[in-house]
């Protein structure tokens, strides 16, 4: 009787422990997801297997597994490798460009399609 | 002639914003650490796993710390640029040894030279880690307060050390 009652803590203990394991590989990679790999620059280091990839990946479950949230996490990383460690980069001086320039490009864009079509009109060219 | 300009002068841009982008380095990622305390370590020594090097036994000292690795294929270029600098000795220049097996680091200092007057062993790369490491060789270079004045990445050059790390030392040492 003993035995099968150890038997049945056990199991429940390793169920208990690996749905932890599962909820804590899915935190680590949601913030993996999120940090680009540096020495593979198009990949996230979810997706790279590059040597720094896999011991920031490592860091990362490190200091999940010790409580520390996914923004501190990724907090950490920012400190040492900078906003480029980041697929999102904040909006600041140094990047609003990246985050307006293609709105200002298809605005402009636009604003030269309607001018154009604007003078072709007045100009009568296309009337037969 | 007027209908040309338009297209031309787009082009004209386009043509100024690809010379730009041919002339960035993107694998040099500005360091945030820059102007910055240096991380604090203490790990034993390539040479010796009972000798421990404590980077704050360095405090009150200019000195250079080169991340380097025996896979490493630019470390191994930039390794007599970094010997040339060790022998100037104006400067003490301490390795640290990123992701690698002892066995194998201190083979190849065995047989390319040792410019180093101590080697931190950071076999799993935490330490690099801490210092913002993404690639090998880097070097930083810390003042006598600590702070991280200086990085550079890939592998060191004569040039780079003729025009940027000596004056910066001597300075560094002077103030």
């Amino acid at each position: 009787m003993v035995s099968r009652w150890r038997v049945a803590v056990l199991l429940l203990w390793a169920a208990i422990a690996s749905a932890d394991d599962a909820a804590l590989e899915r935190r680590v990679t949601h913030v993996a997801e999120q940090l680009r790999c540096l020495v593979c620059q198009n990949q996230s280091i979810a997706d790279s297997h590059a040597q720094l990839a896999l011991d920031l990946k490592r860091e990362t479950r490190l200091q999940l597994s010790q409580g520390k949230s996914e923004q501190q996490v990724i907090d950490f990383m920012v400190q040492r490798y900078g906003d480029f460690v980041l697929y999102r980069p904040p909006f600041k001086a140094a990047t609003w460009i990246l985050w307006l320039g293609p709105f200002a490009l298809l605005a402009a864009g636009v604003a030269t399609l309607l001018y154009q079509l604007q003078r072709r009109a007045g100009s009568g060219e296309y009337e037969q | 002639m007027k209908r040309y300009i338009l297209p031309l002068g787009g082009f004209a841009v386009l043509l100024v914003f690809l010379g730009i982008g041919l002339r960035l380095k993107p694998q040099e990622i500005p360091s945030p650490l820059v102007g910055k305390r240096a991380p604090e370590f203490s790990l034993t020594q390539v040479g010796d796993a009972r000798e421990t090097f404590r980077s704050t036994d360095m405090r009150g000292k200019v000195w250079v710390l080169n991340v380097w690795a025996s896979w490493c294929g630019p470390c191994r270029a930039e390794h007599p640029a970094l010997l040339e600098l060790s022998k100037l000795k104006v400067v003490p220049v301490v390795g640290l040894n990123y992701n690698d097996q002892r066995g194998d680091s201190q083979r190849w200092l065995n047989e390319f030279g040792n410019p180093y007057q101590a080697t931190a062993f950071d076999g799993d790369g935490k330490t690099g880690i801490e210092f913002g490491v993404y690639g090998v060789p880097e070097t930083f270079v810390i003042d006598k307060q600590g702070l991280i004045r200086l990085k550079l990445t890939g592998g060191l050059t004569s040039a780079q050390i003729k025009e940027q790390l000596l004056p910066l030392i001597q300075e560094l040492n002077h103030g």
